[in-house]
């Protein structure tokens, strides 16, 4: 009876007291397994990060036009270097889920080289930005020049930061599956860490297209 | 009838992770992302469209990239499973929708009410 119950209320609305049973178990973990409920713990984090992104973005929005008689984006930004960048970001990800395939799978090679490419090409996003920022900063045009770059700088910096954070994470779990193999526990770890580095990608989708794409076309 | 604890009405999914995890799925969603990207690069430079067009054209492509990512890649999907995640989803979509439309609207009226200054009395910096 219950089975039909939840057959035909597939969201479970109105289980709340209607089947106690299983709503106690439910409720008591029992049929919840620690993956899941660490995946959706690590989801909400990344949500939360996500609302700290759009604040950043709604202060570069508003300030985008405040170059103080300086450098505008159509200036500064060169779009050769935003579209390696969001290749090579867009293909980390690609190969951190096939590394996470291979994490599930048991299979040690396919994890370690995966995770490797992944490395090489967040290294390589992470470069290409440096340069960018350097070169910026060299021609005077610094975070310290006009409200629209202390935005610029904040939004994408912060991204980048995250990206570098990811990368110690990333070297972090080959680290971990190397000493201690693929235990459960591990496993949550390198679901967390997919998570986070496809959620980098998410963010990068909107920079590139808020930040660059509408800046150099203005 | 008591309940087993195995009929898939049952079954919750953690974000990112799929019942039969295969390559397939990221390669149709590698395959999308990059031929978005290429439309957003392309539409950003080119004169074949009426100008203020190109920025809605943008943003439109970049939402659809964000929900190829989501599905294939974070595999956030509308069944009854992953319930609990589209949730959370749909309240972290409202938030920053709160915050980037409330900051642009409130900002772009408080422009639009300052009376019109000289160039000599910008804010101070």
């Amino acid at each position: 009876m219950s089975g039909a119950h939840a057959a035909a209320d597939p969201y479970r609305i109105g289980h709340y007291g209607g089947s106690h049973q299983y709503t106690a178990e439910h409720a008591g973990g029992g049929l919840v397994s620690k993956r899941i409920i660490t995946g959706y713990g690590f989801w909400i984090f990344l949500l939360s990060d996500i609302i700290m992104f759009s604040a950043f973005f709604a202060a570069y929005a508003v300030l985008v036009n405040a170059t103080a008689d300086g450098p505008s984006g159509r200036d500064l930004f060169d779009l050769g270097n935003v579209a390696l960048e969001t290749a090579f970001l867009l293909l980390s990800s690609f190969t951190c889920g096939i590394a996470s395939i291979g994490a599930q799978r048991r299979r040690r090679g396919w994890f370690y080289i995966a995770m490797t490419v992944t490395f090489l090409f967040g290294l390589g996003f992470v470069l290409l930005e440096a340069r960018e920022f350097a070169s910026m900063n060299a021609a005077g045009y610094g975070p310290s020049r006009s409200a629209f770059l202390s935005a610029f700088f904040t939004l994408v910096g912060c991204h980048g930061l995250h990206v570098s954070a990811g990368l110690l994470w990333l070297l972090t779990m080959m680290a971990q599956v190397f000493a201690k193999g693929f235990r459960a526990d591990i496993l949550r770890r390198i679901l967390c860490f997919s998570l986070f580095w496809h959620a980098l990608d998410i963010i990068w989708v909107g920079l590139f297209t808020v930040v660059y794409l509408m800046g150099a076309g203005q | 009838m008591s309940y087993t604890g195995e009929g898939p009405e049952l079954h919750d999914t953690a974000p990112g992770e799929e019942e039969h995890e295969g390559v397939g799925g990221y390669v149709i969603g590698l395959g999308l992302a990059t031929l978005l990207t290429a439309v957003s690069f392309f539409v950003a430079g080119t004169t074949l469209v009426w100008q203020p067009s190109i920025p809605v054209a943008l943003v439109v492509l970049a939402i659809a990239q964000m929900g190829v990512h989501l599905v294939f890649f974070l595999h956030i999907t509308t069944g009854p499973d992953n319930t609990n995640n589209v949730m959370a989803l749909a309240f972290g979509v409202l938030i920053v929708l709160l915050v980037l439309g409330g900051s642009l609207w409130i900002m772009a009226r408080m422009n639009a009410n300052m009376a019109p200054m000289p160039p000599t009395m910008h804010m101070p910096r």
